[in-house]
């Protein structure tokens, strides 16, 4: 399953990673631009729009409200679990190159007003491969998520599962969609944005398990690496094969979403997902009450919209998913909810939006 | 029978056998695999077919059966005994659809409360411009999502060659045992030989480090019971190990039927939940 996908992400996508803090080189369109001009343009090739790899601290500061970002698990590092050789002195190489003390940084923020917990992935590290720092990381994060009925949001990147650490990485994949499961039962939004590139054990997990899930463009998202393909069918691939296009065509992602738009879409929908308020009209006083002491008491308004430099619309995505950030559009965010989840017909908490009616936890435990 | 595995038998008596003999073991051609072995631990075995999606996957098997009278629906990936079986089966590498067909088995043995056995056996997940269309990646993705949450026990155990997410795809479960010679890998020791020396042929070096056995994998507290095979390997005599299989089967099954669906489901969270090596 990994087979040549290290070096294939490598080549295919990051021919020029060392010049990469000089001169950018897109592996996409072969055009060159100065760093500066890159990252003023968030990182996307200014000739073809290929999203570009980011590193996670660039991530959270273009996608964070400002000062908002509260890591958790900072100091997690990974132990030796195989007593594989040699590796202990590569994590340390990878923290001394990255800064970072793992392939995924986790924590919470809030996005145009929105609480949310946050993980972002950053290739950088190691092909953000997933081991026991990872998987622990990214479990916590939809644990926390769970508890604390946040909408969870991760950025996925990654060569797949770490073999380093041998079957212990391989179990990481059944720990972390586990735990997606558990969210995803206790009705907490989750949305997944693949970045270039998801592969592997990482797209065979919890990148695949969204209930949304939005690709930038571009970006190379798939399981098995390409050059394995090849040998087998003994033939060159297209080159938008595994691209989010590709993705998109086949039924794999909801939506491609452009990086400058993704504050924004993201913050939508986390909107379109807050448990309706009903009006008078609908239902009782006291249903009313209950329902918004229990889970809006953090968000003073639904309707904060904070001024933001890359306050641009979302072309063609969202449609005119503005509107339905206001609590006023009840029937919308409403069915909205419910069809967001319908990809599980057959469990018995059938309606999964009658939850949201009843206040606190009691209906997450009827199954 | 035996041909050229006795070697390996009589070296057994004299020193631990290495992991690439196990491997050698697991590859011999007449390892059995899950077609041998339905008819002598199973009774009244029904062969149900397809996802309802797509089609119907040849290296995924499933069925509903009988273990000691109690109904049980089995998914099993099939190695072939023969080229013609192998390529009916796609040399038990399975597509999408098969592990959609899987999924499909194990909500209906949910909704009648019946057990599932699942049983591992195969190279990996097939890698193929079909396979990445029809979503190779989400296909596995749901599977270890959907098992961990699936309200009746779970038993998996693998025959051979458990590679992979392919392997892991039918590995969410309650208790997981391995036959004594089979592995289990987070991808083929070729592939890792080739990733990491750029030399594929290093292959039984990489068996070496990997640790890929079953007692690799039980003191790693992945899988719970190592089930004996007979002197140098199933194939030597299929019924005993048939009814080695048997045995774990029943005496799990009987306990694991006996709990509480939510104790059970909490107890299989944790079973992977612990899984992973950290400092902080
Ligand atoms: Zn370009």
């Amino acid at each position: 399953m990994l087979e040549d996908l290290f070096k294939m992400v490598t080549t295919r996508f990051n021919g020029d990673e060392k010049n990469e803090t000089k001169e950018f080189r897109c592996p996409r369109c072969q055009n060159s631009c100065g760093a500066d001009e890159l990252q003023k343009n968030m990182w996307v090739c200014p000739e073809c729009g290929y999203h570009a790899r980011m590193n996670a601290r660039d991530r959270i500061a273009i996608t964070c409200d400002k000062g908002t970002f509260k890591e958790y698990d900072k100091d997690m590092q990974t132990a030796n679990p195989i007593d594989f050789p040699g590796y202990e002195e590569k994590i340390g190489a990878m923290q001394e190159k990255t800064g970072l003390t793992e392939a995924v940084v986790t924590g919470e923020c809030t996005i145009h007003g929105e609480p949310c917990i946050i993980g972002v992935m950053d290739s950088h590290f190691m092909m953000a491969s997933m081991g026991s720092v990872v998987g622990e990381k990214i479990t916590r994060a939809f644990e926390r998520a769970a508890e604390k009925k946040l909408p969870l949001i991760l950025f996925t990147a990654s060569g797949g599962a770490r073999m380093q650490e041998g079957l212990v990485s391989l179990m990481q994949m059944a720990k972390t969609s586990g735990a997606a499961a558990r969210l995803s039962e206790a009705g907490v939004l989750y949305i997944t944005v693949l970045t270039d590139p998801t592969t592997g054990g990482v797209t065979a997990s919890f990148a695949s398990l969204g209930d949304i899930i939005i690709a930038e463009p571009k970006v190379l998202v798939g399981f098995a690496g390409r050059r394995v393909i090849e040998g087998t069918i003994k033939q060159r691939l297209p080159e938008d094969f595994q691209s989010a296009e590709f993705l998109l065509e086949n039924g794999f992602v909801d939506f491609i979403c452009e990086r400058k738009s993704m504050r924004r879409t993201i913050a939508h929908l986390i909107r379109l997902h807050r448990p309706p308020v009903k009006s008078s009209a609908e239902t009782s006083p006291t249903e009313k009450s209950s329902d918004t002491s229990s889970s809006e008491s953090t968000s003073k308004t639904p309707k904060e919209r904070p001024a933001s430099k890359e306050n641009d619309d979302n072309t063609g995505s969202s449609g005119n998913a503005s509107n339905a950030g206001n609590a006023n559009s009840v029937g919308k965010s409403d069915s909205a909810g419910k069809s967001d989840r319908s990809d599980k017909p057959g469990k018995s908490e059938g309606i999964f939006g009658a939850h949201k009616n009843k206040p606190g936890k009691g209906a997450g435990k009827n199954g | 029978m035996a041909e050229n595995m006795s070697g390996a038998a009589n070296v057994s008596q004299e020193r631990e056998i290495t992991p690439f003999e196990r491997l050698m073991i697991v590859r011999n051609k007449n390892r059995p695999t899950i077609r041998d072995y339905i008819p002598l631990i199973f009774t009244d075995f029904f062969e149900l077919h397809g996802d309802r999606f797509y089609g119907d996957d040849g290296a995924i098997l499933g069925g509903i059966g009988r273990l000691e009278g109690t109904p049980v629906t089995i998914i099993a990936e099939v190695k072939g005994r023969d080229i013609y079986e192998n390529k009916a089966s796609n040399f038990a590498m399975p597509h999408p659809e098969g592990y959609r067909k899987a999924l499909r088995l194990a909500h209906q043995a949910e909704k009648f409360h019946r057990p599932v056995i699942c049983f591992i056996d195969t190279p990996g997940a097939f890698c193929g411009v079909e396979a990445e269309k029809r979503g190779q990646g989400e296909a596995i993705a749901r599977s270890l999502a959907e098992f961990m949450t699936l309200k009746t026990p779970v038993i998996s155990l693998v025959l051979g060659e458990g590679g992979s997410g392919g392997a892991l795809a039918l590995g969410v479960c309650d208790e997981l045992a391995m036959l004594e010679n089979a592995s289990y890998s987070v991808i083929s020791p070729r592939g890792f030989a080739s990733i990491l020396w750029k030399d594929p042929s290093r292959e039984e070096e990489a068996c070496g480090i990997m640790r890929i056995t079953s007692h690799d994998a039980l003191s790693l507290g992945i899988c719970e019971e190592i089930i004996p095979e007979p002197e140098g390997g199933a194939h030597n005599d299929p019924e005993t190990t048939a009814e080695n299989i048997a045995e774990f089967l029943v005496k799990t099954l009987n306990k694991k039927m006996a709990k509480d669906i939510d104790v059970l489901l909490n107890e299989r969270y944790n079973k992977f939940r612990k899984i992973g090596e950290f400092m902080e």
